[in-house]
């Protein structure tokens, strides 16, 4: 199967879990299974190749430019961390289904664990780093909706925020890493960058890459002193437990780190940083799970502990160290999982997962107590079961690394770390299954149905079969440990296998063994000076840092997002002046290449009334009707500029949308004040008009200075131009522009301006449903109203016009492709005229003779415009490809036909309900209680009548 | 005649910034629009001001800019939508809270 299909599964998958959900639990689960086992078979089709050396790669280009593309690569690592997360996937998915109670949202869980598992798939198959970092915030993500799957829980929700917070600041830091190596190297190819080991080690970039890098498989993988989370993170339910904080999620960073070995390790800085990282893990992890009393947070700090381990054996940069990490990987994986499901069990049946409130479970959870017993032997590196191989592998390794050089130190803390390890689990196993059967269980324990112990068990006879057979396993471990090593080192020949002789690790391993045995024994005197000793708690510390970041923050934003708006313009406005001055004073300006133009004495009359209008504005804007007139009189200047400068389309758009918005804020103006009081004191306006001026002779100067100049580059225009008539079949080529050249920019305008017009729609529609309903029903009108609200005069001439105005836009738009015209201008004209029959015969009359809502209207120009883009597609070309023919159809002259045409019908359809919609919802504010509704056009005002008879 | 025009759109700039640092909404929507005049008249003149040229092929050899107008076209027409939500806020603000201050008075001291 592609390596796509095994990708994308999980992801479109993830979209059934939630559907199935009324079915039922069974179909819940039994989907998502199929899923993971189809994305499985589809792994395991290509391990022909994977066992043949072969790299299996596919890829297509997604953002060449940016060197990001969906390239997927799988070799022995991916393929063995691809096993891992779909094959424990599977068992975790059969696990849940009877974990879940009846309560819990299963489709909800399933389709995050499946989000989880693409995402984790993602990871390991990429080939491409930018992509590999996709998916890696996804997991981040994905992982805190599973953490915080129990909603109701605090701890659920604040473990979840933490492990959020540290492995997305990870994260973060590791785009930066990655980004300096794609920089380093000049690809973002994974496969290119681990081709270039001399090349990244020899840069000077290499040490910040390799931290910052460090930093996110850090964080990931709870490495000292990121290890905190991980244990906060159980408030996740046990499933979720077992998946991301055994198998997966946490063996992110090791595989980054696995996966970067061969051009990142081998220097002093990763074997430094990373092998002490690693060690002081593993023994604080060790130590700290000794003590914890909670089933779960025991197998966390266990986890820490393990992944130390792992980190350190991949720090010490030698081929075996390398080995003895996968093998370790593969182990930790079974026997910890295993583990999880039964720490779940136990919960689940016993309701409690406090050690000491259990023990003696032996007599009562036999099952429970074999798989239990098997996985933490296993843990504590017994022989005969597979933790105690590759911890003889590490105990080897460690014998033989020199940190800070001194010779006892690796050593000494290994042994150690695994003695606490193996005392741990022997607390595990003791307190929690043997001794005596009580009577204080908070609910009465005993085994659970096949479908909760039956995937632990499986693991379990992996751990057995591995730990007694170890040459089953061994292949496939040097396989991995070649795609690892890469051509960086050769995979070591020693064999995987229980008896080495009296070699060094023996005798550390049974210190470790024995140690532990003897720790266990004194374990109550331990506890009472580990519970005395004063330690850091992570967590305190954790919540005091954000504390104190968010009071940071909000000592910066509180004084300038203070909810005075003028405020925020004004800084705006001084902040865009000043940059663009400082720009002005440090860059050159270039010589100016065209000369002015004479100023006619038309174009100055226009200019002195746009000027006398736009001050009389400022002056006057508080007599807010005749600031309508003015601003009008601005509108209208503008246009005439248009025409003047050869741009009748504009003319024509700006003039018609000029007076329905005039309109539209004459309709407002019913409801606001008439007048705006004088509030701010003079020398406000001083400072407001400083401010103004200061801008205004920015933008003048910018303006001035950028007419008088010709581009430095050519400008596209010329293409258009050329190719107006030629290519696109009309003459206008604004219009050909707007419908053709770049109708997806048209499209995509429309749908601006019908998202507006909705707007505008829902609001009234909140506004009316709300109290504001009375006030505006009981409204008095703050102006006498006119005796007759619709005079005949004015209702006959709209009538008459009414055909007449329906024509000129019609020739308007169908003149458009060749003369100024065109949709846009065609849908505010035919807007008008319907606006002019609401404002003569009323809203009521109108209303009623309203044969199409406008909501469809502008739904059937969007769906017009976007179907003639489609449209295309039948003939195999792109979206809103154009096309046009002349026909002839006697007697007529010959005349074009052109889809275009079709589009900017969708274009005016979309712009006639926008208008109207817009300006119907304002109307719609205007009814009042006392009026009663006439759909009679040419009344009186009954009203007035009733105050004469009075 | 360049000067004109960006004497104008100066004009308009400032005259729109004046009106927008007012407190009640009318008048920042008046001044929006000012400003909407002035970058759309900005845009416009991008393509260099040509005098009865318009972009309509005919037999002459001479003609201006079209790419601006085309983006100016539909920035018109964007804006009356803009203005009619602008409006429709300001005006959902007054008759809920009968008041048409455009700051939240009740964070700041300075309401002067």
């Amino acid at each position: 199967m592609s390596l796509f299909f095994i990708v994308a599964l999980p992801f479109v998958g993830a979209l059934l879990p939630g559907l199935m959900n009324s079915a039922g639990r069974q179909a819940c689960a039994g989907v998502t299974f199929t899923v993971t086992l189809a994305a499985l078979i589809g792994l395991l089709s290509n391990l022909p190749a994977v066992i043949a050396g072969e790299t299996v790669t596919t890829g297509i280009d997604w953002l060449p430019l940016l060197g990001l593309n969906f390239n997927l690569m799988l070799d022995g690592l991916g393929f063995f961390f691809a096993c891992l997360i779909l094959g424990i996937g599977l068992l975790i998915i059969a696990y849940a289904r009877f974990y879940l109670a009846r309560e819990d949202n299963m489709g909800e869980f399933f389709t995050y664990l499946l989000l989880f598992q693409g995402a984790m798939v993602g990871i390991v198959l990429s080939d491409n780093i930018l992509l590999l970092l996709i998916f890696w915030e996804l997991t981040s993500l994905s992982s805190f909706l599973l953490i915080g799957y129990w909603k109701h829980l605090p701890e659920g929700r604040q473990g979840a925020r933490m492990a959020l917070a540290v492995t997305g600041m990870g994260g973060l830091a590791m785009i930066g890493g990655m980004l300096i190596l794609g920089q380093i190297v000049g690809s973002y190819d994974l496969s290119v960058i681990l081709q270039n080991r001399e090349m990244i080690q020899a840069s000077p970039l290499y040490l910040p890459a390799l931290i910052l890098i460090l930093l996110g498989c850090f964080t990931k993988s709870a490495q000292f002193p990121f290890h905190f989370w991980l244990p906060h993170a159980m408030a996740a339910p046990t499933p979720v437990s077992a998946y991301l904080h055994s198998a997966t999620m946490v063996k992110a960073g090791i595989f980054l780190m696995a996966r970067m070995w061969p051009v990142l390790s081998g220097t002093t800085e990763w074997f430094v940083i990373v092998t002490s990282a690693g060690l002081i893990t593993m023994v604080l992890g060790a130590v700290i799970a000794l003590f914890k009393h909670d089933l779960k947070a025991l197998l966390a700090f266990s986890t820490v502990s393990h992944l130390g381990l792992i980190t350190m054996l991949l720090g010490t940069g030698t081929a075996f160290g390398a080995m003895a990490a996968v093998f370790h990987i593969l182990n930790h994986a079974t026997f910890k999982a295993a583990l999880f499901m039964s720490a779940g069990i136990i919960d689940h049946e016993a309701h409690t997962r406090d050690i000491r409130r259990l023990g003696g479970l032996r007599k009562l959870m036999p099952v429970t107590f074999v798989i239990a017993t098997l996985a933490a032997l296993s843990m504590a590196g017994i022989p005969l079961l597979n933790g105690f191989l590759s911890k003889e592998m590490m105990l080897e390794e460690a014998y033989h690394t020199v940190l800070f050089e001194n010779h006892w130190l690796v050593p000494a803390l290994a042994t150690f770390g695994s003695l606490f390890s193996a005392a741990y689990c022997f607390r595990l196993i003791g307190h929690v299954f043997l001794g005596p059967v009580r009577d204080d269980y908070p609910a009465k324990p005993h085994d659970p149905p096949f479908g909760l112990w039956g995937p632990p068990a499986f693991l379990v006879s992996l751990v057995v079969l591995i730990g007694v057979a170890p040459f089953l396993a061994e292949p496939f471990v040097k396989l991995v440990t070649a795609s690892v090593l890469g051509e960086a080192a050769e995979v070591p020949k020693n064999y995987i296998k229980i008896w080495h002789g009296l070699v060094p690790a023996l005798y550390m391993s049974i210190i470790a063994v024995v140690g532990g045995l003897l720790v266990l024994a004194i374990f109550r005197p331990l506890l009472r000076a580990w519970d005395a000793a004063p330690r850091p708690e992570a967590k305190t510390i954790f919540e005091a840092l954000i504390a104190a970041v968010v009071a940071l923050a909000q000592k910066i934003i509180q004084p300038l997002h203070d909810g005075a708006f003028t405020r925020y313009a004004g800084i705006m406005a001084i902040t865009v002046v000043a940059a663009g001055y400082h720009a002005f004073a440090t860059g050159t300006i270039g010589e100016a290449t065209r000369t002015m133009q004479p100023i006619t004495p038309i174009a100055a009359a226009g200019w002195s009334m746009l000027v006398a209008a736009t001050l009389a504005l400022v002056f006057m804007h508080r007599n807010r009707f005749f600031a309508l007139i003015l601003i009008g009189i601005v509108g209208l200047m503008v246009s005439v500029a248009f025409v003047y400068f050869s741009a009748p389309d504009l003319a024509l758009t700006q003039f018609t949308v000029e007076v329905v918005t005039i309109i539209l804020l004459l309709l407002a103006l019913n409801f606001l004040p008439n007048r705006t009081p004088i509030e701010s004191s003079s020398l406000r306006r001083v400072r407001d008009g400083a401010i103004g001026i200061a801008a205004g002779v920015a933008t003048m100067a910018l303006s001035y200075y950028y007419l008088l100049r010709d581009t430095v580059s050519p400008s596209i225009s010329e293409f258009h131009l050329a190719n107006s008539y030629k290519g696109g079949g009309g003459t206008n080529v604004v219009n050909v522009i707007l419908v053709d050249f770049r109708g997806f920019d048209t499209y995509g305008e429309i749908i601006v301006l019908g998202i507006a017009a909705l707007l505008i729609y829902a609001l009234t529609e909140t506004l009316l449903s709300g109290p504001v309903r009375a006030r505006l029903l009981n409204r008095k009108p703050d102006q006498p109203r006119a005796g007759d609200m619709h005079p005949t005069m004015m209702v006959v001439l709209t009538r008459v016009m009414m055909p007449v105005v329906l024509m000129v836009g019609f020739y308007i738009f169908l003149r458009g492709h060749n003369e100024p015209g065109g949709g846009f201008i065609a849908g505010l004209i035919v807007s008008i005229a319907v606006v002019m029959q609401y404002m003569a015969s009323g809203f009521s009359w109108a209303s009623a003779r309203l044969r199409y809502p406008y909501h469809g209207v502008i739904g059937a120009g969007v769906l017009i415009a976007g179907l003639t883009g489609i449209g295309s597609w039948f003939v195999s070309k792109p979206f809103l490809t154009s096309d046009f023919t002349y026909v002839r159809i006697p007697p007529f002259y010959k005349f074009e036909l052109a889809t275009a045409a079709l589009f900017d019908l969708g274009v005016f359809l979309a712009v006639v309900g926008a208008v109207m919609l817009s300006l119907e919802s304002f109307s719609r504010l205007a009814r009042r209680a006392h009026v009663p509704e006439s759909e009679h056009p040419m009344d009186i005002d009954p009203s007035r009548e009733e105050r004469e008879a009075v | 005649m360049e000067l004109l025009v960006a004497s104008a759109i100066g004009l308009l700039t400032a005259a729109g910034i004046y009106l927008v640092l007012r407190l009640r909404t009318f008048p920042v929507i008046l001044g929006i629009s000012l400003l909407t005049y002035a970058v759309n008249v900005f845009l416009f003149a991008s393509g260099r001001l040509t005098i009865g040229a318009p972009p309509i092929l005919t037999d002459a050899t001479n003609y201006t800019d079209p790419l601006p107008q085309a983006l100016v076209l539909t920035a018109i027409v964007i804006s009356f939508g803009m203005t009619a939500v602008v409006v429709m806020i300001a005006l959902g603000a007054y008759l809920g809270a009968d008041d048409d201050h455009v700051d939240d008075r009740s964070e700041t001291e300075d309401a002067s």
